[in-house]
C-alpha cells in the first residue's frame, strides 16, 4: 500500500497596515464592536472603495519575498455571493489577473529541502465577524470588514503534514520578518484551509480531493490532515471514494464533519469591480521595494552558520523570529562565545519567554546585560546554575546582573581553603555516604557534593568542590 | 426561449421568490428581453478589447492614514435590530 | 414680484443686492410646492424646516458682508438617490423607505458650500430603473405640461419640480438618459456631465461605470450654473478625473459661427414621431442659420447601444442590489425560518418589478455559461460604440439628435418592458461612450414639448453649452 498525499494549502493573511483595504478606517483587533465602521466598510449605498497604497505595497513585499513575478497591471473583481457578513453581497478581490504569480517557498522534507510552488497571490477585502448567543441569535461586528488580505494559494506540492507545517511556519516567519502581517492564528491575521487526496499511482486509484476548513492553529493543521488522510485512504480501501466536499475540522472531537458539498461549483458570477480603474504599479516602484526588503530569514539562516559557526539547528531557532534574530546579534557583539549566547537564548531566555507569555520586545533587561551575565559566568564569578536564577531575576526587575549578584551576594565561592573546610566538615557530618562511595557506590559522590552545595547556597564552584570531594575522600 | 428553470436558478442566485403565476409571466417577459439583447452576441467583435474604465485612468491609490469612523450609533442608526452593540440576527444556518 | 418665476441667476443677483432674502425665496417655492404637489407628485420629501434655516444662514452671511457661493439663496432640488446627511434618502423604494443615511453625498456638500438651499428630494422611478417615474413606490410623477401623462424618467420628480417652478434647479442622475429624456418630456435642460467630471461619492449606484450626477434648469445658463457648484474631482471617488473646470457661465455666447456639428444617420432611420422629427430638421435649420456647419455622419455600432446599454447595465446593476438583505438597514421581513429566508423574502417584499426585472437580467448575463457571450461581449460592443464617437469628435464639435423617440406618453401606457427600455434609444449611446450630452426644449407638439440632444466630447461641455446657450436664445429665450 503506497500511497502519496497531495497538499495544497490556501491562507489568508491580514495585512497590518494602518487603515483598511478600501477605506480609512483603523485596522485594529480588539476594538469595541462597531467602532471601525464607515459608509464604505459598511456597504452603504453611495460609498465607493479607494484602494490603499500600503495595502499594495505590503503585497508586493510578500511576493518579492516568496519569489513571485508581480504583474504590472492587475485588475479587481467582484466575487459574488450572500453572507451575513459580507456587507456588499459581493466580496472586491481578484479573480483573472492576480498581483502575484507563481513563486515558491523552501521547506524541509525527508529528502533535504524542497520548494513548494505558489500559483498565486492576490489581495482583497476581510468580511466581518459574527458571534452566537445562547439562544442562536447571530450578532454581527462590521469592524473586520474590509481589512486587507492576502489571498496566497499553493501547488499541491506537500505531500505530508510535516512538509505542510513546515511550510507554514516558514511563510509566517517571512511575513512577520518583512513586517506585512503579525501572523497570529489566534486573532484570526493567518487562516490556512487545506486541500488534499491520496493516490496510489501503481493501482490507479485517486481520492477526490476535500477541503478542510477552521483549522486554528498549526498543529490543528497536523492533525486534520492526518485523520482526513486517514480516512481517504480506509474509503480507498473500501472500493468507495470521498466526494469533493468542505469539511470542518472539530477541535474538541478531533475529526472532520462535512460542512457543504462542492458538487454544485459556487457561481460567484465574477465581474470587473466597476469603481476600480486597472492597478498600474512602476517597474521602479517595485524595484524601490525589491532594495528596501530586509534579510530573509533563510539567508540570515545560512548567514549565521557561516559567520558565527553555529550548528544549523541553532540557525534556524535563532532566525525564526527577527526579534529573536537581532537579540542574538546583538548579544554576540558583546560577549565572546556565539555558541554559549546561542545556548542561552535557545535554553534560558526562550524558555522564560514562553513561561511569561511575553515576547523579546517585552523584555525589560537588554542584549548587553545578557552578554555581561555570560562573562560573570566565564570569569567563575558564579555558576551556570547561579546565573539561570539571575536571569529570572532579571526577567522580573530589569536589573543589571552585576547589581542583582552583588544585592543577593551571590558571587561563587572560589577560595579553596573556604572550600576545603566546608567539604571536610560534610564529610565529618556524612560518614555512611564516605563508606558507602569507599564500598563502590558512586551515586553517594553526588550526594556529597550536593550537600557541599546545599552548605554553601549554591554559591561553591561546583568544578572546584568535585575536585576537592574526591582529593578529600581520596585521604579518608 | 429561456426555460421555467433557468428563470427560477437566477432567482436562486439573486434571493428573490416568485409563486408559480409570477415564475410564468416572467418567463414569458423575460424571454422576450433576452430574445431582445441576444442580438448583441452576432456582432463581429473579433480583436476588439473590451471597455472596463471609461475614463481609461490608472487607479489612483490612497494612503494609509487613519481617518475618523462613524459612531457606533450612526452605525447602528438604520439597524433593523441590535443589541450589545452588534447588528442582530436570527439563527444562522451553516 | 414673481419669485419663482425668476432663473436661478436672477435669483441670487436679488438676494446679493438685498431685493429680496433668501427666506423669502425659500418661502415662495415652499408654498409653490404646497400649491402644486397634489398634481404633480414631484417630491418624496420636502425638507422645510432644513431649507428655512439654510435660508436664514445666508441672509446672515448677507448681512455681515461674508463672500457669498455660486448657488446663494437659490433652492435646489435633489434625486432622491442621492444621500443627504440626516434626511432619507429611498430611491423611491420600499426597500429605503426609512433609510437616513450617516453621511452625505459630495455633490450635497458642494451645494451646500456655495450656499445652495435643499429643498427637498424628488421622485424617481424605484432605484432608477424606468423611464417614466411610474415605478416609484410613492406613486407616479406627473408632467406639468399635460398631469395625464409622464414627466419621463427615471429623474421624473426632478425634471417636473423644475418645469412646474417648485425649484429653479434640481440634480438628477443619468445612467441611459434619465436626465436628458425627463428634461425633453419637461421642457426644460438637463445636462449628462462626462464620465468622472461630477464626483459619485454618495450617488446610490445604478451602473457604476455609466452613472454620472447632472443638473436640470429652465434655461441653459441656469443649469450650467449647478454644473459648476458640483463638478470637479472627489479623492473619495476613483473614478473621478482631476482637471481644472473651465467657467462655463463666462464662456457662453451667441456667436457659435463656424461650429462643426454632426448627425449620425441611424438616428434619422430609427422610428421617430413626426412632430419630433419635424421639429429637430427645424431646428437644425436654425442652427445652420446660426453659422453652424452641418454634416450626416455614420456611427455604425451605435445601433447596437440598447441591447448593449441592458447588459451592461443590469450586470452591474444586479450585484449592486445584493446589498439589500435586510441585515444593517433597509426593509427587513417580519417572518421568515432562517437566514436565507430573510434574505429573499426582505428582498422579494421590498423590490418592485422593474427592480426584480433587472435584477434577473444582469444576473443572467453573469452568470456561468452566459456571462462571455453575454456581459463580455457586450464590453467589447461597447469599445466599438466609443470608437465610432471618437472618431466622429476627431472632426466635429457636436453631434446632434432628437432627444427621444416619443412624445410624453400617458401614465400607465407602455406596459411592455421592451417598448420602455425603447424610449431611451436616442441616449444610450452617449453613456456608454462615456461622454456629455445635454436636452433643451427645440419645439412642442399639442402642448407637449420636444427636446434637441446636443453631444459633445469627453470634457468639452463648454461645447455643447455654447451651442445650446446660442440656439435657446435664436429660439426665444427661456421658458
Amino acid at each position: 500500500m503506497a500511497y502519496k498525499t497531495l497538499i495544497g494549502l490556501e491562507i489568508h493573511v491580514e495585512l497590518s497596515t494602518k487603515t483598511k483595504m478600501f477605506c480609512s478606517c483603523a485596522n485594529e483587533f480588539g476594538k469595541d464592536a462597531n467602532t471601525q465602521c464607515c459608509p464604505v466598510c459598511l456597504g452603504l449605498p453611495g460609498a465607493l472603495p479607494v484602494v490603499n497604497k500600503s495595502a499594495l505595497e505590503y503585497a508586493i513585499r510578500a511576493g518579492l519575498a516568496f519569489n513571485c513575478n508581480i504583474a504590472t497591471h492587475s485588475m479587481m473583481d467582484r466575487k459574488n455571493y450572500f453572507y451575513p457578513d459580507l456587507v456588499k453581497g459581493f466580496q472586491i478581490t481578484q479573480a483573472d489577473v492576480p498581483l502575484c504569480s507563481g513563486g515558491y517557498i523552501e521547506v524541509d522534507s525527508k529528502n533535504g529541502p524542497k520548494k513548494v510552488g505558489l500559483i498565486r497571490i492576490h489581495i482583497e477585502e476581510d468580511t466581518g465577524k459574527s458571534i452566537h448567543t445562547e439562544k442562536g441569535d447571530s450578532l454581527l461586528d462590521y469592524n473586520r470588514s474590509g481589512v486587507p488580505l492576502i489571498e496566497i494559494v499553493t501547488k499541491p506540492d506537500m505531500n505530508s503534514k510535516e512538509e505542510a507545517q513546515d511550510f507554514l511556519e516558514k511563510l509566517k516567519s517571512t511575513l512577520q520578518y518583512i513586517e506585512v502581517s503579525d501572523c497570529k492564528m489566534e486573532e484570526g491575521s493567518l487562516r490556512c484551509d487545506v486541500n488534499l487526496n491520496v493516490i496510489d499511482e501503481e493501482r490507479g486509484l485517486k481520492s477526490n480531493i476535500t477541503e478542510i476548513k477552521n483549522l486554528n492553529s498549526f498543529s490543528a493543521v497536523g492533525k486534520a490532515i492526518e485523520y482526513e488522510v486517514k480516512r481517504h485512504i480506509a474509503l480507498l480501501e473500501e472500493g468507495k471514494n470521498t466526494t469533493r466536499e468542505t469539511r470542518r475540522w472539530n477541535e474538541v472531537e478531533n475529526k472532520t464533519v462535512v460542512m457543504r458539498t462542492k458538487e454544485v461549483a459556487a457561481d460567484y458570477r465574477y465581474n470587473t469591480e466597476p469603481d476600480i480603474a486597472p492597478i498600474v504599479i512602476e517597474e521602479s516602484w517595485i524595484e524601490e521595494i525589491r532594495n528596501n526588503l530586509p534579510e530573509l530569514p533563510h539567508h540570515k539562516k545560512m548567514r549565521f552558520i557561516k559567520e558565527y559557526g553555529i550548528p544549523e539547528y541553532d540557525a534556524g531557532v535563532l532566525t525564526q523570529s527577527k526579534d529573536l534574530s537581532l537579540f542574538f546579534e546583538e548579544t554576540v557583539k558583546f560577549a565572546k562565545d556565539p555558541k554559549q549566547v546561542s545556548n542561552w537564548i535557545m535554553g534560558e531566555v526562550l524558555y522564560r519567554l514562553n513561561e511569561e507569555g511575553i515576547e523579546i520586545k517585552d523584555l525589560k533587561f537588554s542584549s548587553k546585560d545578557l552578554a555581561d551575565l555570560l562573562k560573570l559566568i566565564n570569569e567563575g564569578k558564579i555558576s551556570n546554575n547561579i546565573g539561570k536564577k539571575v536571569l529570572k531575576d532579571m526577567f522580573e526587575t530589569g536589573k543589571k546582573p552585576d547589581d542583582i549578584v552583588k544585592e543577593k551576594g551571590l558571587i561563587q565561592i572560589s577560595d579553596e581553603g573556604e572550600l576545603k573546610d566546608i567539604v571536610n566538615k560534610v564529610l565529618d557530618e556524612n560518614q555512611k555516604s564516605v563508606t558507602d562511595y569507599k564500598n563502590g557506590k558512586d551515586k553517594a559522590l553526588g550526594f556529597i557534593v550536593g550537600q557541599v552545595m546545599k552548605a554553601t547556597k549554591g554559591k561553591a564552584n561546583p568544578q572546584l568542590v568535585n575536585k576537592l570531594v574526591l582529593e578529600a575522600l581520596k585521604e579518608r | 426561449m429561456v426555460t421555467k428553470e433557468v428563470v427560477k436558478h437566477m432567482a436562486g442566485l439573486s434571493k428573490l421568490e416568485f409563486s408559480d403565476e409570477e415564475l410564468d409571466h416572467f418567463t414569458e417577459e423575460f424571454s422576450k428581453i433576452i430574445e431582445y439583447v441576444a442580438q448583441l452576441t452576432e456582432i463581429d467583435t473579433e480583436g476588439v478589447e473590451p471597455t472596463y474604465n471609461i475614463s481609461q485612468k490608472t487607479q489612483p491609490l490612497r494612503e494609509d492614514i487613519v481617518r475618523e469612523s462613524l459612531s457606533r450609533e450612526e452605525v447602528l442608526k438604520n439597524a433593523p435590530e441590535e443589541q450589545y452593540g452588534y447588528f442582530k440576527l436570527p439563527n444562522i444556518m451553516e | 414680484m414673481d419669485i419663482i418665476s425668476l432663473t436661478a441667476l436672477e435669483l441670487r443677483e436679488k438676494v446679493k443686492n438685498k431685493e429680496i432674502s433668501a427666506r423669502e425665496v425659500v418661502s415662495a417655492h415652499l408654498d409653490r410646492i404646497k400649491e402644486k404637489e397634489s398634481k404633480i407628485n414631484a417630491f418624496i420629501t420636502v425638507t422645510e424646516e432644513e431649507a428655512l434655516r439654510a435660508a436664514d444662514r445666508v441672509d446672515e452671511k448677507i448681512r455681515s458682508g461674508e463672500e457669498l457661493g455660486l448657488l446663494a439663496g437659490i433652492p435646489v432640488a435633489i434625486k432622491d438617490n442621492i444621500s443627504t446627511k440626516g434626511v432619507r434618502t429611498t430611491c423611491a423604494s420600499k426597500m429605503l423607505e426609512n433609510y437616513i443615511p450617516p453621511f452625505e453625498a459630495t455633490v450635497i456638500e458642494k451645494i451646500k458650500k456655495e450656499d445652495g438651499i435643499i429643498i427637498g428630494k424628488t421622485n424617481m422611478d424605484e432605484f432608477a430603473l424606468g423611464s417614466s417615474t411610474e415605478t416609484s413606490y410613492f406613486g407616479a410623477t406627473r408632467n406639468p405640461n399635460d398631469t395625464e401623462r409622464v414627466p419621463g424618467g427615471s429623474s421624473g420628480g426632478s425634471a417636473a419640480a423644475v418645469a412646474a417652478k417648485e425649484a429653479p434647479l434640481a440634480l438628477g442622475t443619468d445612467t441611459g438618459g434619465s436626465i436628458r429624456q425627463p428634461a425633453a418630456f419637461c421642457g426644460v435642460v438637463g445636462i449628462k456631465p462626462t464620465y468622472g467630471l461630477v464626483s459619485r461619492y454618495g450617488v446610490v449606484p445604478m451602473a457604476n461605470s455609466l452613472d454620472q450626477v447632472g443638473p436640470f434648469g429652465r434655461n441653459v445658463k441656469d443649469a450650467a450654473l449647478l454644473l459648476q457648484a458640483v463638478a470637479g474631482h472627489d479623492e473619495r471617488d476613483s473614478t473621478s478625473m482631476e482637471l481644472d473646470i473651465p467657467d462655463y457661465i463666462n464662456s457662453l455666447t451667441d456667436n457659435i459661427k463656424g461650429m462643426k456639428a454632426a448627425i449620425p444617420k441611424e438616428y434619422l432611420e430609427l422610428e421617430i414621431d413626426s412632430n419630433i422629427k419635424d421639429s429637430f430638421l427645424n431646428t437644425v435649420n436654425i442652427l445652420k442659420d446660426l453659422g453652424v456647419e452641418i454634416e450626416e455622419i455614420s456611427l455604425p455600432n451605435i445601433k447596437h447601444g440598447l441591447p448593449d446599454y441592458y447588459i451592461i447595465s443590469t450586470s452591474e446593476l444586479s450585484t449592486n442590489m445584493s446589498r439589500y438583505d435586510g441585515l444593517r438597514y433597509g426593509y427587513r421581513a417580519k417572518n421568515y425560518n432562517d437566514i436565507d429566508d430573510l434574505f429573499i423574502k426582505s428582498r422579494t417584499e421590498a423590490f418592485g418589478k422593474e427592480v426584480k426585472r433587472r435584477i434577473m437580467l444582469g444576473t443572467y448575463s453573469l452568470s456561468k455559461g452566459q456571462a462571455d457571450e453575454y456581459y463580455k461581449k457586450a464590453l467589447k460592443v461597447r469599445t466599438l460604440i466609443k470608437n465610432d464617437f471618437d472618431k466622429a469628435f476627431q472632426k466635429y464639435d457636436i453631434i446632434l439628435g432628437p432627444t427621444t423617440p416619443n412624445l410624453p406618453f400617458k401614465v400607465g401606457e407602455i406596459t411592455d418592458p421592451v417598448t420602455m427600455y425603447k424610449s431611451d434609444l436616442f441616449t444610450v449611446a452617449v453613456n456608454l461612450a462615456g461622454i456629455c450630452a445635454l436636452s433643451m426644449p427645440c419645439g412642442a407638439a399639442n402642448g407637449l414639448p420636444i427636446g434637441l440632444q446636443i453631444i459633445g466630447d469627453r470634457f468639452k461641455e463648454i461645447n455643447i453649452l455654447k451651442a445650446a446657450y446660442a440656439l435657446e436664445k435664436s429660439l426665444g429665450g427661456v421658458m
